[in-house]
């Protein structure tokens, strides 16, 4: 208990710095998010605000909400018919769930990553391509071709893949199908790119390759990532979230998480007594 | 901790352990006698496995076995051979060439000369009339096809191939044989005297029955075909498809991917799977009240039959679509959702084509059911006689297995093998869309 007690008193001067160090732009700011499946409650008040250019990495247990807070950043939500959202969520200062915004363009700006990879079975070529056609971005077959090998390029598969992108995406391995994904939702050239736990179906090295172009593509993109493994965690985030049982219980740079946590919870669950 | 308690406790581990190891024992032996027994009922199992699909098989053979022995008479056709002179002083007294005089000559009267040359000593009218009962009524009908066809044929003597009638045909087969009594044969002592008489001559012969693919509906037996019934099997399939796959398809598609799942559309779906539980007579009726009656469109025609067997398919092709759009993995709609494609896009792009290979397997396995419906065509009067091969969806028409049911009940005996025939074609069409059905699932069958 004294232990926790010393890090609480020491972790109170972190939200503090944070706050005197940030010269990033907040490109989510969500209050009092709270979601609804029917009749129970997911999530309960979350605020939380994502900058740019930064990981921002969603842990706990399972079935804290944490894939439910990633999933209103974009309305996925919207496509389970008993879910309900409330709270504020903005996306550089306008409510993404106004009738303002249409949820189409709010998905080309978010991009998501899912958790099994989910390509097209289609070729790897038709599924870079996929996003960019129906969103208008490039029509001419130059335009988007370039698009495909930059989007490839950048989600470091290019090499492996160059010579067969007629081949389906899903005769690919498991983590090369998930770096498809990933130049899938690059090709829209979103702003923000959430990502679902994207290596709880891949072996470590796939991870390790993963995890990598996650640090990559920060200076292009803001990155939200749930994940289960407080490792990747650690290893890709510059802050993190802690969710508990629907609620938002910590959150600050992805260091002083791990080592000097002011909750209990965040204690007892980055020492593995639960989770 | 004495020693007293050590032994205790040493004694005691003992005892548990010895315990233990007998519960162990005690549930191996057990575990033992059980499976026997279990083997027992697997075996047992396999036995009725095995037992049941051989029973099966027994019957589907003697349904083959049955139909094709019967049916296969059907596919030859006895023929004889006469040089047929085409006198201008029946044909055409006037010599005009005009087409009406040259439709209505006496070519009855030429081809029944002709067969009786062959025997100038048949003189009396009855004997003479016996003897050119070997002649099919379409022999006349042959002949005057080829004059008013090529009109430069009269004056001619041509060799012809004429059909014989049924009985003959028959005879010929050994359907029709000496051992029945003379009185109880349609082809009596002399008439078999007389035909064995131009087999000896050579001008009998069989060939392949083109007649019964080319012909429509007869009620001579040799003229009879199922042309007539294919191609109105034909367009009332087309109708079928054209009416029942896009509905059907949209129909799914909005239920599945669409709709609000409310109390609404849980009524809609229970009564869409109540619909294919509904015997198809009903649906005949309701074609022959709502479409003859009500909209007064023509009865007896494959348009109305299209659109009652339809309403027949419809559950089956909205319940196979949905079950095949529901096998496309959400992963799909949420890669497709997640780089901004409208739910529109979403299904147009990826679950309809994706669930596309078994739409169609669902889709041809409600048409073949289509195609082997009888009872509510019968209600909207597709059982009617036709002769004519109908020429499109508002033509009188009759339908495959309907000419099944017509020709089984008719009494000439020459139409049981044409009924097995009948059904052989049936049943290759059916075997020819459900190994279709086959092929498209087994060629874009996917794993996830």
């Amino acid at each position: 208990m004294g232990e926790i007690d010393m890090s609480n008193s020491v972790t109170t001067t972190a939200p503090a710095a944070r706050d005197m160090s940030v010269e990033r732009e907040t490109k989510f700011y969500t209050r009092g998010v709270q979601v609804f499946y029917g009749e129970k409650q997911a999530l309960f008040d979350v605020d939380l605000d994502i900058y740019e250019n930064e990981v921002t990495a969603l842990i706990g247990p399972s079935g804290c909400g944490k894939s439910t807070y990633l999933r209103t950043l974009n309305r996925m939500n919207d496509t389970i018919d008993i879910c309900r959202v409330k709270g504020t969520i903005e996306l550089d200062g306008t409510d993404i769930y106004s009738n303002a915004i249409d949820v189409v363009h709010l998905r080309a700006r978010v991009g998501m990553v899912f958790q099994k990879p989910n390509p097209f079975p289609k070729s790897i070529y038709e599924n870079i391509a996929y996003g960019p056609r129906i969103h208008g971005i490039a029509t001419g077959k130059e335009e988007i071709d370039n698009i495909v090998e930059q989007s490839l390029v950048r989600a470091s598969l290019w090499e492996e893949v160059k010579d067969r992108l007629d081949e389906p995406g899903t005769g690919l391995s498991g983590g090369q199908q998930q770096r498809l994904c990933i130049a899938r939702a690059i090709a829209v050239q979103p702003e923000v790119i959430l990502m679902d736990e994207p290596c709880s179906a891949l072996d470590p090295i796939a991870t390790a390759r993963i995890e990598e172009l996650i640090d990559e593509l920060r200076d292009n993109f803001t990155i939200v990532i749930v994940t289960h493994s407080m490792q990747q965690a650690a290893r890709v985030s510059q802050r993190t979230a802690f969710f508990h049982m629907g609620d938002l219980v910590e959150v600050g740079e992805t260091g002083k998480i791990f080592t000097t946590p002011k909750d209990q919870r965040t204690q007892d669950y980055i020492t593995g007594r639960f989770g | 901790m004495t020693d007293a308690v050590m032994n205790e406790l040493h004694t005691d581990k003992n005892a548990s352990e010895q315990a233990a190891r007998d519960r162990a024992s005690h549930a191996s032996a057990a575990v033992k006698r059980g499976l026997k027994k279990r083997y027992a009922a697997e075996s047992r199992f396999r036995a009725y496995g095995i037992g049941a699909i051989a029973i099966a098989m027994c019957f589907i053979v003697i349904l083959f076995t049955t139909i094709i022995s019967s049916g296969l008479p059907a596919f030859t056709e006895t023929t004889i051979t006469l040089n047929v002179e085409l006198k201008e002083d029946v044909i055409d007294p006037a010599g005009t060439r005009d087409p009406a005089t040259l439709v209505n000559a006496n070519y009855r009267k030429i081809v029944f000369d002709t067969l009786l040359l062959e025997f100038p000593d048949v003189t009396s009218r009855t004997d003479r009339r016996a003897l050119t009962a070997i002649l099919s009524a379409g022999a006349s009908f042959q002949v005057q096809k080829m004059v008013t066809g090529d009109p430069s044929l009269i004056g001619q003597t041509i060799e012809i191939d004429l059909p014989v009638s049924a009985d003959f045909d028959l005879y010929h087969k050994g359907v029709i044989n000496k051992s029945t009594d003379e009185a109880d044969r349609r082809v009596d002592d002399k008439q078999m005297a007389w035909f064995d008489t131009l087999k000896e001559r050579g001008t009998i012969t069989s060939g392949f029955n083109t007649t019964f693919f080319t012909n429509a509906d007869s009620r001579e037996p040799e003229l009879a075909g199922i042309w007539g019934a294919t191609v109105g099997s034909l367009f009332t399939m087309l109708v079928t498809l054209l009416l029942s796959f896009p509905i059907g398809v949209s129909a799914a598609v909005y239920l599945e991917e669409f709709a609000p799942k409310n109390r609404l559309t849980q009524i809609i779906e229970v009564n869409i799977n109540n619909l294919a539980a509904v015997p198809s007579i009903v649906f005949g009726l309701l074609g022959l009240a709502v479409f003859i009656n009500f909209f007064g469109l023509p009865r007896s025609a494959p348009l109305v039959g299209g659109m009652v067997l339809a309403l027949m398919t419809l559950p089956t092709i909205i319940i196979a679509s949905r079950a095949a759009l529901k096998a496309v993995p959400p992963s799909i709609r949420e890669a497709a959702l997640g780089l901004g494609a409208s739910r529109m896009q979403v299904v147009t792009h990826h679950v309809l084509p994706l669930a596309m290979p078994g739409i169609l397997t669902g889709t041809i396995i409600g048409m073949a059911q289509a195609l082997g419906e009888t009872a509510p065509l019968l209600m909207i009067g597709m059982v009617a006689f036709i002769v004519d091969i109908p020429g499109s969806i508002t033509d009188p028409a009759t339908v495959l297995p309907v000419q099944v049911y017509l020709w089984a009940d008719s009494p000439e005996r020459a139409f049981v093998a044409r009924t097995s025939a009948a059904i052989m074609v049936l049943l290759s069409f059916l075997i020819f869309m459900n190994a279709l059905a086959v092929v498209l699932r087994k060629k874009f069958e996917r794993r996830w």
